[in-house]
Protein backbone atom coordinates (compact mmCIF):
# COMPACT_ATOMS: atom_id res chain seq x y z
CA UNK A 1 0.00 0.00 0.00
CA UNK A 2 1.62 3.69 -1.08
CA UNK A 3 1.18 6.45 1.29
CA UNK A 4 -1.88 8.89 0.91
CA UNK A 5 -0.61 11.67 -1.13
CA UNK A 6 -2.92 14.26 1.07
CA UNK A 7 -0.87 13.35 4.04
CA UNK A 8 2.49 14.12 2.66
CA UNK A 9 4.48 17.01 1.93
CA UNK A 10 6.44 16.10 -0.97
CA UNK A 11 9.04 18.76 -1.42
CA UNK A 12 12.74 19.99 0.13
CA UNK A 13 11.82 21.12 3.34
CA UNK A 14 14.34 22.93 6.76
CA UNK A 15 12.81 20.92 9.04
CA UNK A 16 14.08 20.17 12.71
CA UNK A 17 14.25 16.62 13.96
CA UNK A 18 11.17 16.95 16.10
CA UNK A 19 8.69 18.35 12.52
CA UNK A 20 10.50 15.85 10.62
CA UNK A 21 9.00 12.67 13.47
CA UNK A 22 5.59 14.79 13.16
CA UNK A 23 5.73 14.66 9.24
CA UNK A 24 6.78 11.06 8.71
CA UNK A 25 3.93 10.09 11.24
CA UNK A 26 1.60 12.01 9.23
CA UNK A 27 3.11 9.94 5.98
CA UNK A 28 3.35 6.65 7.63
CA UNK A 29 -1.20 7.11 8.08
CA UNK A 30 -0.98 7.88 11.69
CA UNK A 31 -4.76 9.01 12.64
CA UNK A 32 -4.52 9.60 16.26
CA UNK A 33 -1.83 10.93 18.34
CA UNK A 34 -2.26 11.07 22.12
CA UNK A 35 0.50 12.98 24.30
CA UNK A 36 1.14 15.32 27.03
CA UNK A 37 3.67 17.46 25.86
CA UNK A 38 7.16 17.53 27.26
CA UNK A 39 10.67 19.27 26.25
CA UNK A 40 12.18 18.47 24.11
CA UNK A 41 9.55 16.21 22.31
CA UNK A 42 6.27 19.04 22.29
CA UNK A 43 7.61 20.09 18.73
CA UNK A 44 6.35 17.14 17.39
CA UNK A 45 2.90 16.96 18.84
CA UNK A 46 2.71 20.92 18.32
CA UNK A 47 3.03 20.37 14.17
CA UNK A 48 0.72 17.25 14.31
CA UNK A 49 -1.90 18.64 16.35
CA UNK A 50 -2.16 21.63 13.46
CA UNK A 51 -1.64 19.25 10.74
CA UNK A 52 -3.65 16.22 11.55
CA UNK A 53 -6.98 17.81 11.23
CA UNK A 54 -6.14 18.87 7.63
CA UNK A 55 -5.78 15.47 6.33
CA UNK A 56 -7.93 13.12 8.90
CA UNK A 57 -7.13 12.52 12.54
CA UNK A 58 -7.24 13.40 16.09
CA UNK A 59 -4.77 15.06 17.94
CA UNK A 60 -6.15 14.61 22.24
CA UNK A 61 -3.81 16.19 24.85
CA UNK A 62 -4.22 14.00 27.87
CA UNK A 63 -3.83 14.39 31.29
CA UNK A 64 -0.61 12.71 31.76
CA UNK A 65 1.47 10.45 29.84
CA UNK A 66 -0.32 7.02 31.64
CA UNK A 67 -3.87 8.54 29.90
CA UNK A 68 -1.80 9.28 26.96
CA UNK A 69 -0.33 5.80 26.24
CA UNK A 70 -3.60 3.90 27.55
CA UNK A 71 -5.80 6.26 24.71
CA UNK A 72 -3.00 5.06 22.11
CA UNK A 73 -3.77 1.27 22.73
CA UNK A 74 -7.41 2.12 22.92
CA UNK A 75 -7.15 3.85 19.86
CA UNK A 76 -5.56 1.29 18.09
CA UNK A 77 -7.76 -1.43 18.77
CA UNK A 78 -10.25 0.66 17.17
CA UNK A 79 -8.68 0.74 14.10
CA UNK A 80 -6.46 3.84 14.37
CA UNK A 81 -2.74 4.53 13.67
CA UNK A 82 -1.76 5.60 16.82
CA UNK A 83 1.01 7.84 17.72
CA UNK A 84 2.29 9.03 21.05
CA UNK A 85 5.83 11.48 22.28
CA UNK A 86 7.47 11.79 24.99
CA UNK A 87 11.16 12.17 26.62
CA UNK A 88 12.39 10.98 30.32
CA UNK A 89 9.81 11.17 32.75
CA UNK A 90 6.80 11.02 30.73
CA UNK A 91 8.74 7.64 29.25
CA UNK A 92 8.57 6.17 32.59
CA UNK A 93 4.94 6.94 33.37
CA UNK A 94 4.08 5.01 30.07
CA UNK A 95 5.59 1.71 30.71
CA UNK A 96 2.67 0.48 32.48
CA UNK A 97 0.40 0.37 29.82
CA UNK A 98 3.50 -0.31 27.30
CA UNK A 99 3.39 -3.83 29.09
CA UNK A 100 -0.40 -3.71 28.22
CA UNK A 101 0.50 -2.42 24.59
CA UNK A 102 2.85 -5.82 24.15
CA UNK A 103 0.22 -8.03 26.22
CA UNK A 104 -2.54 -6.83 24.21
CA UNK A 105 -0.75 -6.77 20.50
CA UNK A 106 -1.66 -3.26 19.77
CA UNK A 107 0.66 -1.47 16.66
CA UNK A 108 1.44 1.67 18.19
CA UNK A 109 4.34 3.90 18.07
CA UNK A 110 6.03 5.60 20.87
CA UNK A 111 8.81 8.89 19.80
CA UNK A 112 11.05 9.65 22.61
CA UNK A 113 13.10 12.12 22.54
CA UNK A 114 15.51 11.70 24.80
CA UNK A 115 17.14 14.04 27.43
CA UNK A 116 19.43 13.71 30.21
CA UNK A 117 17.93 12.25 33.23
CA UNK A 118 17.59 10.40 35.70
CA UNK A 119 14.26 12.37 36.64
CA UNK A 120 13.82 15.69 35.41
CA UNK A 121 17.47 15.79 34.85
CA UNK A 122 18.03 18.18 31.44
CA UNK A 123 14.96 19.18 30.12
CA UNK A 124 16.44 21.32 27.08
CA UNK A 125 19.47 18.93 26.43
CA UNK A 126 20.33 15.59 25.32
CA UNK A 127 21.01 11.76 26.50
CA UNK A 128 20.73 8.25 25.46
CA UNK A 129 20.51 6.72 28.89
CA UNK A 130 16.53 5.38 27.88
CA UNK A 131 17.90 2.84 25.84
CA UNK A 132 17.87 -0.39 28.14
CA UNK A 133 14.54 1.47 29.16
CA UNK A 134 12.76 1.05 26.16
CA UNK A 135 13.95 -2.79 26.45
CA UNK A 136 12.92 -3.46 30.21
CA UNK A 137 11.32 -1.05 31.37
CA UNK A 138 7.71 -2.47 31.65
CA UNK A 139 7.47 -5.68 33.92
CA UNK A 140 6.90 -9.40 32.81
CA UNK A 141 9.07 -10.75 29.47
CA UNK A 142 8.22 -9.14 25.53
CA UNK A 143 10.08 -7.75 23.09
CA UNK A 144 9.50 -4.43 21.29
CA UNK A 145 11.44 -2.37 18.49
CA UNK A 146 13.41 0.50 18.22
CA UNK A 147 14.96 2.54 15.82
CA UNK A 148 17.45 5.26 16.17
CA UNK A 149 18.07 8.13 14.13
CA UNK A 150 20.55 10.55 13.48
CA UNK A 151 19.49 13.45 11.33
CA UNK A 152 15.71 15.06 10.68
CA UNK A 153 16.05 13.14 7.17
CA UNK A 154 15.58 9.93 9.36
CA UNK A 155 13.52 11.43 11.57
CA UNK A 156 11.19 11.45 8.93
CA UNK A 157 12.06 7.53 7.62
CA UNK A 158 12.27 5.79 10.46
CA UNK A 159 9.26 7.14 12.13
CA UNK A 160 7.20 5.78 8.99
CA UNK A 161 9.17 2.52 9.65
CA UNK A 162 8.62 2.22 13.31
CA UNK A 163 4.81 2.12 11.73
CA UNK A 164 5.19 -0.56 9.15
CA UNK A 165 7.46 -2.85 11.71
CA UNK A 166 4.54 -2.07 14.42
CA UNK A 167 1.62 -3.03 11.98
CA UNK A 168 3.32 -6.08 10.76
CA UNK A 169 4.37 -7.79 13.85
CA UNK A 170 1.25 -5.85 16.49
CA UNK A 171 4.07 -4.48 18.81
CA UNK A 172 4.77 -1.12 20.19
CA UNK A 173 7.94 0.41 17.72
CA UNK A 174 9.71 3.00 19.14
CA UNK A 175 11.40 6.12 17.56
CA UNK A 176 14.48 6.57 20.13
CA UNK A 177 15.97 10.26 19.07
CA UNK A 178 17.00 12.93 21.10
CA UNK A 179 17.70 16.49 21.75
CA UNK A 180 20.34 16.73 19.82
CA UNK A 181 18.63 15.55 16.70
CA UNK A 182 15.22 16.49 18.06
CA UNK A 183 16.27 20.22 17.59
CA UNK A 184 18.89 20.67 15.04
CA UNK A 185 17.63 21.89 11.62
CA UNK A 186 18.66 20.35 8.18
CA UNK A 187 17.31 19.49 5.24
CA UNK A 188 14.33 17.15 5.10
CA UNK A 189 13.64 15.46 1.56
CA UNK A 190 10.15 14.13 1.23
CA UNK A 191 9.31 11.98 -1.38
CA UNK A 192 5.95 11.63 -3.67
CA UNK A 193 3.39 9.81 -2.15
CA UNK A 194 3.42 6.55 -4.44
CA UNK A 195 7.34 5.95 -3.16
CA UNK A 196 6.72 5.69 0.96
CA UNK A 197 5.40 2.23 1.34
CA UNK A 198 3.17 1.54 4.12
CA UNK A 199 2.39 -1.65 5.70
CA UNK A 200 -1.11 -2.46 5.82
CA UNK A 201 -2.57 -3.90 9.14
CA UNK A 202 -4.00 -7.58 8.46
CA UNK A 203 -7.64 -7.73 9.59
CA UNK A 204 -9.25 -11.22 9.35
CA UNK A 205 -11.70 -12.14 6.62
CA UNK A 206 -13.09 -14.91 9.27
CA UNK A 207 -16.58 -14.40 10.18
CA UNK A 208 -17.02 -13.54 13.77
CA UNK A 209 -17.99 -17.31 15.07
CA UNK A 210 -14.77 -18.81 13.61
CA UNK A 211 -12.67 -15.70 14.46
CA UNK A 212 -9.99 -15.93 17.40
CA UNK A 213 -7.98 -12.54 18.30
CA UNK A 214 -5.01 -14.01 19.47
CA UNK A 215 -4.48 -17.03 17.80
CA UNK A 216 -0.98 -16.57 15.37
CA UNK A 217 -1.21 -16.14 11.83
CA UNK A 218 1.75 -15.31 9.38
CA UNK A 219 4.79 -14.58 11.58
CA UNK A 220 3.82 -15.89 14.96
CA UNK A 221 1.16 -12.51 14.52
CA UNK A 222 -2.68 -12.53 14.87
CA UNK A 223 -5.03 -11.14 12.90
CA UNK A 224 -7.33 -7.96 13.69
CA UNK A 225 -10.56 -7.05 14.02
CA UNK A 226 -11.43 -2.97 14.48
CA UNK A 227 -13.24 -3.01 17.59
CA UNK A 228 -16.67 -2.00 17.03
CA UNK A 229 -17.13 -3.91 13.84
CA UNK A 230 -19.60 -6.34 15.23
CA UNK A 231 -16.94 -9.06 16.60
CA UNK A 232 -17.67 -9.93 20.16
CA UNK A 233 -14.12 -9.82 21.44
CA UNK A 234 -12.18 -9.54 24.70
CA UNK A 235 -8.71 -8.27 25.47
CA UNK A 236 -7.08 -8.17 28.80
CA UNK A 237 -3.85 -7.36 30.57
CA UNK A 238 -4.43 -10.81 32.49
CA UNK A 239 -2.87 -14.03 30.71
CA UNK A 240 -5.20 -14.82 28.50
CA UNK A 241 -5.94 -17.69 25.31
CA UNK A 242 -6.81 -17.91 21.86
CA UNK A 243 -9.57 -16.49 22.67
CA UNK A 244 -8.78 -13.75 24.72
CA UNK A 245 -10.29 -15.00 27.86
CA UNK A 246 -8.19 -14.90 31.05
CA UNK A 247 -6.41 -18.05 32.07
CA UNK A 248 -4.78 -18.49 35.24
CA UNK A 249 -1.72 -21.15 34.60
CA UNK A 250 1.42 -22.01 33.49
CA UNK A 251 0.51 -23.53 30.20
CA UNK A 252 -1.22 -20.42 28.95
CA UNK A 253 1.46 -18.17 30.46
CA UNK A 254 3.62 -20.50 28.59
CA UNK A 255 2.36 -20.45 25.23
CA UNK A 256 1.36 -16.82 25.01
CA UNK A 257 4.48 -15.32 26.07
CA UNK A 258 6.45 -17.27 24.25
CA UNK A 259 4.95 -16.09 21.35
CA UNK A 260 5.01 -12.66 22.37
CA UNK A 261 8.96 -13.33 22.46
CA UNK A 262 9.20 -15.23 19.25
CA UNK A 263 7.14 -13.46 17.14
CA UNK A 264 10.05 -10.96 17.43
CA UNK A 265 12.89 -13.30 18.15
CA UNK A 266 12.22 -15.52 15.41
CA UNK A 267 11.49 -12.79 13.06
CA UNK A 268 14.54 -10.86 13.74
CA UNK A 269 16.27 -10.80 10.19
CA UNK A 270 13.33 -9.32 8.90
CA UNK A 271 13.45 -6.63 11.60
CA UNK A 272 17.24 -6.19 12.60
CA UNK A 273 18.32 -3.60 10.09
CA UNK A 274 22.24 -1.60 10.04
CA UNK A 275 24.65 0.07 8.01
CA UNK A 276 27.97 -1.34 7.61
CA UNK A 277 31.15 -0.38 6.39
CA UNK A 278 34.89 -1.66 5.69
CA UNK A 279 34.42 -4.44 8.03
CA UNK A 280 36.10 -6.90 5.57
CA UNK A 281 39.38 -6.23 7.23
CA UNK A 282 38.62 -3.79 9.85
CA UNK A 283 40.55 -4.77 13.55
CA UNK A 284 38.48 -2.31 15.48
CA UNK A 285 34.39 -2.07 14.70
CA UNK A 286 32.81 1.43 15.65
CA UNK A 287 29.41 0.03 16.94
CA UNK A 288 26.90 2.95 17.47
CA UNK A 289 23.79 4.17 17.19
CA UNK A 290 21.56 7.64 17.32
CA UNK A 291 23.69 11.11 17.10
CA UNK A 292 26.35 9.30 18.84
CA UNK A 293 27.06 7.03 15.51
CA UNK A 294 27.15 10.71 13.72
CA UNK A 295 29.57 12.43 16.18
CA UNK A 296 31.76 9.05 15.38
CA UNK A 297 32.71 9.95 12.23
CA UNK A 298 35.48 12.57 11.94
CA UNK A 299 36.87 10.04 14.68
CA UNK A 300 36.88 7.26 12.38
CA UNK A 301 37.85 9.76 9.38
CA UNK A 302 41.51 10.51 11.45
CA UNK A 303 41.94 6.95 12.82
CA UNK A 304 41.99 5.69 9.45
CA UNK A 305 43.84 8.77 8.10
CA UNK A 306 46.74 7.29 10.63
CA UNK A 307 45.67 3.70 9.08
CA UNK A 308 44.19 2.16 11.76
CA UNK A 309 41.65 -0.50 10.14
CA UNK A 310 38.11 1.06 11.52
CA UNK A 311 35.03 -0.62 10.43
CA UNK A 312 31.60 0.86 11.05
CA UNK A 313 28.54 -1.30 12.44
CA UNK A 314 26.00 1.36 12.54
CA UNK A 315 22.32 0.44 14.21
CA UNK A 316 19.39 1.37 12.89
CA UNK A 317 17.41 -0.85 14.41
CA UNK A 318 18.45 -1.29 18.21
CA UNK A 319 16.49 -3.26 19.52
CA UNK A 320 15.95 -6.93 18.08
CA UNK A 321 19.88 -6.52 18.84
CA UNK A 322 21.76 -7.49 15.76
CA UNK A 323 23.29 -10.01 17.92
CA UNK A 324 24.26 -12.97 15.07
CA UNK A 325 26.42 -10.07 12.73
CA UNK A 326 27.99 -8.62 16.17
CA UNK A 327 29.64 -12.16 17.12
CA UNK A 328 30.11 -12.97 13.26
CA UNK A 329 32.62 -9.77 13.48
CA UNK A 330 34.06 -10.36 17.04
CA UNK A 331 35.68 -13.33 15.67
CA UNK A 332 37.85 -11.36 13.49
CA UNK A 333 38.50 -8.03 15.00
CA UNK A 334 40.25 -6.66 18.25
CA UNK A 335 37.74 -5.09 19.62
CA UNK A 336 34.00 -2.72 19.56
CA UNK A 337 34.78 0.69 20.32
CA UNK A 338 30.99 1.57 21.56
CA UNK A 339 30.00 5.80 21.91
CA UNK A 340 26.67 6.45 23.68
CA UNK A 341 25.48 9.17 25.48
CA UNK A 342 24.96 7.15 29.05
CA UNK A 343 27.49 5.26 31.03
CA UNK A 344 27.05 2.04 29.60
CA UNK A 345 23.84 0.26 28.36
CA UNK A 346 24.39 -1.02 24.62
CA UNK A 347 27.46 -2.04 25.35
CA UNK A 348 26.23 -4.52 27.58
CA UNK A 349 24.74 -5.87 24.75
CA UNK A 350 27.49 -6.01 22.85
CA UNK A 351 29.79 -7.63 25.79
CA UNK A 352 27.00 -9.97 25.62
CA UNK A 353 27.07 -10.78 21.81
CA UNK A 354 30.36 -10.78 21.65
CA UNK A 355 30.81 -14.23 23.93
CA UNK A 356 34.73 -13.19 25.39
CA UNK A 357 35.50 -13.63 21.30
CA UNK A 358 36.69 -9.76 21.44
CA UNK A 359 36.71 -6.58 23.84
CA UNK A 360 33.60 -4.23 24.06
CA UNK A 361 35.36 -0.79 24.91
CA UNK A 362 32.54 1.69 25.94
CA UNK A 363 33.34 5.76 25.06
CA UNK A 364 30.51 6.83 27.57
CA UNK A 365 29.59 10.40 28.21
CA UNK A 366 26.96 11.92 30.61
CA UNK A 367 24.44 13.52 28.47
CA UNK A 368 23.85 17.23 28.30
CA UNK A 369 26.18 17.08 25.25
CA UNK A 370 27.24 14.72 22.29
CA UNK A 371 30.67 13.64 22.75
CA UNK A 372 33.84 15.29 21.59
CA UNK A 373 35.04 13.40 18.16
CA UNK A 374 38.72 13.70 20.30
CA UNK A 375 37.00 11.29 22.95
CA UNK A 376 36.01 8.54 20.65
CA UNK A 377 38.91 9.43 18.74
CA UNK A 378 41.04 8.28 21.86
CA UNK A 379 38.87 5.35 22.31
CA UNK A 380 39.57 3.92 18.81
CA UNK A 381 43.38 4.61 19.75
CA UNK A 382 42.88 2.55 23.30
CA UNK A 383 41.50 -0.46 21.30
CA UNK A 384 44.48 -1.33 18.86
CA UNK A 385 46.54 -1.14 21.78
CA UNK B 1 33.18 24.01 6.77
CA UNK B 2 31.71 27.54 8.14
CA UNK B 3 30.46 28.44 11.65
CA UNK B 4 28.37 31.03 11.87
CA UNK B 5 26.51 32.89 15.41
CA UNK B 6 23.66 35.04 15.26
CA UNK B 7 23.30 36.55 18.42
CA UNK B 8 20.71 39.44 20.05
CA UNK B 9 17.64 39.19 22.55
CA UNK B 10 15.06 37.25 22.68
CA UNK B 11 12.48 38.72 20.21
CA UNK B 12 14.56 40.54 17.92
CA UNK B 13 14.14 37.37 15.34
CA UNK B 14 17.48 35.99 15.80
CA UNK B 15 16.59 32.34 15.63
CA UNK B 16 14.61 33.04 12.31
CA UNK B 17 17.58 34.60 10.93
CA UNK B 18 19.48 31.79 11.44
CA UNK B 19 16.91 29.26 10.11
CA UNK B 20 16.73 31.18 6.86
CA UNK B 21 20.82 31.02 6.30
CA UNK B 22 20.45 27.51 7.06
CA UNK B 23 17.72 26.98 4.19
CA UNK B 24 19.17 29.31 1.50
CA UNK B 25 23.07 27.32 1.99
CA UNK B 26 20.64 23.40 2.13
CA UNK B 27 18.42 23.90 -0.03
CA UNK B 28 19.33 26.75 -2.43
CA UNK B 29 22.83 26.77 -2.95
CA UNK B 30 23.67 23.17 -2.48
CA UNK B 31 25.68 22.88 0.31
CA UNK B 32 24.35 21.27 4.22
CA UNK B 33 23.87 23.10 6.71
CA UNK B 34 23.08 22.61 10.40
CA UNK B 35 21.07 25.05 12.58
CA UNK B 36 20.85 24.91 16.36
CA UNK B 37 19.49 27.31 18.62
CA UNK B 38 19.63 28.06 22.46
CA UNK B 39 16.95 26.27 24.81
CA UNK B 40 15.67 27.18 27.81
CA UNK B 41 15.20 29.74 30.81
CA UNK B 42 18.69 31.55 29.05
CA UNK B 43 17.25 31.89 25.75
CA UNK B 44 13.98 33.48 26.89
CA UNK B 45 14.44 37.49 26.50
CA UNK B 46 18.08 37.90 27.45
CA UNK B 47 21.10 36.45 25.29
CA UNK B 48 19.31 34.58 22.48
CA UNK B 49 21.47 32.67 19.79
CA UNK B 50 21.65 30.34 16.71
CA UNK B 51 24.01 28.70 15.40
CA UNK B 52 24.67 27.35 11.79
CA UNK B 53 27.18 25.23 10.59
CA UNK B 54 27.61 25.17 6.67
CA UNK B 55 29.91 22.54 5.19
CA UNK B 56 30.22 21.61 1.21
CA UNK B 57 29.51 17.87 1.62
CA UNK B 58 27.71 16.42 4.86
CA UNK B 59 27.76 18.23 8.44
CA UNK B 60 28.79 15.75 10.77
CA UNK B 61 29.37 17.39 14.26
CA UNK B 62 26.23 19.55 14.26
CA UNK B 63 27.36 22.11 16.65
CA UNK B 64 29.70 24.98 16.06
CA UNK B 65 33.07 24.94 18.36
CA UNK B 66 34.72 28.42 17.21
CA UNK B 67 32.72 30.38 15.05
CA UNK B 68 34.14 31.72 11.73
CA UNK B 69 31.00 34.55 11.65
CA UNK B 70 29.80 36.44 14.80
CA UNK B 71 26.58 38.53 14.22
CA UNK B 72 25.60 40.34 17.00
CA UNK B 73 22.57 42.53 17.42
CA UNK B 74 22.49 43.19 21.48
CA UNK B 75 25.00 44.70 23.54
CA UNK B 76 24.74 41.73 25.83
CA UNK B 77 25.38 39.09 23.16
CA UNK B 78 28.05 40.86 21.89
CA UNK B 79 29.70 40.14 25.63
CA UNK B 80 28.99 37.04 25.99
CA UNK B 81 30.05 35.87 22.39
CA UNK B 82 32.76 38.00 21.13
CA UNK B 83 35.39 36.17 22.64
CA UNK B 84 34.97 33.12 20.97
CA UNK B 85 35.01 34.27 17.70
CA UNK B 86 38.16 32.93 15.27
CA UNK B 87 41.07 34.74 15.52
CA UNK B 88 40.36 35.93 11.62
CA UNK B 89 36.93 35.73 11.77
CA UNK B 90 34.43 38.68 10.29
CA UNK B 91 31.82 40.05 12.94
CA UNK B 92 29.02 41.57 12.34
CA UNK B 93 26.57 44.56 14.79
CA UNK B 94 24.10 46.72 14.32
CA UNK B 95 25.97 50.14 15.28
CA UNK B 96 23.16 51.49 17.35
CA UNK B 97 22.76 48.18 19.84
CA UNK B 98 26.48 47.43 20.34
CA UNK B 99 29.40 49.44 20.92
CA UNK B 100 32.61 47.31 20.56
CA UNK B 101 34.63 47.64 23.63
CA UNK B 102 37.33 46.35 22.22
CA UNK B 103 38.99 46.40 18.56
CA UNK B 104 41.04 42.73 17.63
CA UNK B 105 43.12 44.10 14.74
CA UNK B 106 43.22 40.55 12.72
CA UNK B 107 38.81 40.84 12.48
CA UNK B 108 36.69 41.84 9.93
CA UNK B 109 34.58 44.03 11.18
CA UNK B 110 31.52 45.33 9.39
CA UNK B 111 28.54 47.46 11.39
CA UNK B 112 24.97 48.80 10.05
CA UNK B 113 22.35 50.69 11.43
CA UNK B 114 20.03 47.45 10.75
CA UNK B 115 17.24 48.47 13.18
CA UNK B 116 17.45 52.16 12.56
CA UNK B 117 16.85 51.17 8.56
CA UNK B 118 14.41 48.55 9.79
CA UNK B 119 12.48 51.27 11.81
CA UNK B 120 12.69 54.10 9.00
CA UNK B 121 10.68 51.54 6.80
CA UNK B 122 8.27 51.24 9.10
CA UNK B 123 8.52 47.97 10.97
CA UNK B 124 11.68 47.51 13.51
CA UNK B 125 10.95 43.98 12.99
CA UNK B 126 12.44 43.18 9.85
CA UNK B 127 15.91 44.10 11.32
CA UNK B 128 17.03 41.11 11.10
CA UNK B 129 16.13 40.76 7.60
CA UNK B 130 18.01 43.88 7.05
CA UNK B 131 20.93 42.02 8.76
CA UNK B 132 20.39 38.81 6.86
CA UNK B 133 20.91 41.22 3.58
CA UNK B 134 23.61 42.96 4.96
CA UNK B 135 24.78 39.39 5.92
CA UNK B 136 25.05 37.80 2.64
CA UNK B 137 26.57 40.74 0.76
CA UNK B 138 29.23 41.20 3.48
CA UNK B 139 30.32 37.39 4.41
CA UNK B 140 29.50 35.75 0.61
CA UNK B 141 28.05 32.63 2.41
CA UNK B 142 24.96 32.25 0.90
CA UNK B 143 24.25 33.78 -2.58
CA UNK B 144 21.72 36.53 -2.54
CA UNK B 145 19.08 34.04 -4.85
CA UNK B 146 19.29 31.95 -1.94
CA UNK B 147 18.90 34.08 0.92
CA UNK B 148 16.26 35.40 -1.23
CA UNK B 149 14.27 32.55 -2.22
CA UNK B 150 14.56 31.26 1.83
CA UNK B 151 12.72 34.26 2.52
CA UNK B 152 9.44 32.62 1.17
CA UNK B 153 7.95 30.03 3.58
CA UNK B 154 9.68 31.51 6.18
CA UNK B 155 7.84 34.53 7.08
CA UNK B 156 4.14 35.40 7.66
CA UNK B 157 3.28 35.70 3.66
CA UNK B 158 1.64 38.91 4.09
CA UNK B 159 4.83 40.64 4.70
CA UNK B 160 7.02 38.60 2.20
CA UNK B 161 7.26 41.68 0.22
CA UNK B 162 8.36 43.71 3.05
CA UNK B 163 10.75 41.08 3.78
CA UNK B 164 12.77 41.01 0.17
CA UNK B 165 12.63 44.87 0.49
CA UNK B 166 14.76 44.76 3.83
CA UNK B 167 16.88 41.97 2.69
CA UNK B 168 17.70 44.46 -0.38
CA UNK B 169 17.80 47.23 1.58
CA UNK B 170 20.77 45.17 4.04
CA UNK B 171 22.25 43.71 0.62
CA UNK B 172 22.83 46.79 -0.84
CA UNK B 173 24.17 48.97 2.51
CA UNK B 174 26.70 45.87 2.65
CA UNK B 175 27.68 46.08 -0.84
CA UNK B 176 28.54 50.01 -0.95
CA UNK B 177 30.60 49.55 2.54
CA UNK B 178 32.83 46.90 0.59
CA UNK B 179 33.39 48.91 -2.38
CA UNK B 180 33.83 52.24 -0.11
CA UNK B 181 36.81 50.23 1.79
CA UNK B 182 37.86 48.19 -1.05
Amino acid sequence: MKADPKRVLTGEHYLDGDHACAEGALAAGCTFIAGYPITPSTEVVERISERIPTVGGIFIQMEDELASMAAVVGASWSGAKALTVTSGPGFSLMMENIGLACMLEAPCVIINVQRGGPSTGLPTLTGQADMMQVRWGSHGDYEIIALSPNSPQECFFFTIKAFNLSEKYRVPAFVMTDECVGHMTEKVIIPEADKIELFQRRYTKLPPEEYLPFKPGPNLVPEMVKAGDGYRIHATGLTHDEKGYPVMNWEAQEKLVRRLVEKIRKNADDIVEYEEEETDDAEIVLLSYGISSRVAIPAIQKARAEGIKVGVLRLIVVWPFPEKRVYELSKKIKAFVVPEINYGQIVLEVERSVHGECDAILVPHGGGWVHNPEDIYRGIKEAVK
Amino acid sequence: MTEIRISGFGGQGIIRCGYIIGKAASIYDGKSATLTQSFGPEARGSACSAQVVIEKDRVLYPYITVPNILVAMSQEAYTKFESNLEKNGILLIDQDLVKPEKRRDQIKFYSIPATRIAEEMGNKIIANIVMLGFFTAVTKVITKEAGRKAIFGSVPERYIELNLKAFDQGYEFGKKLLSESS
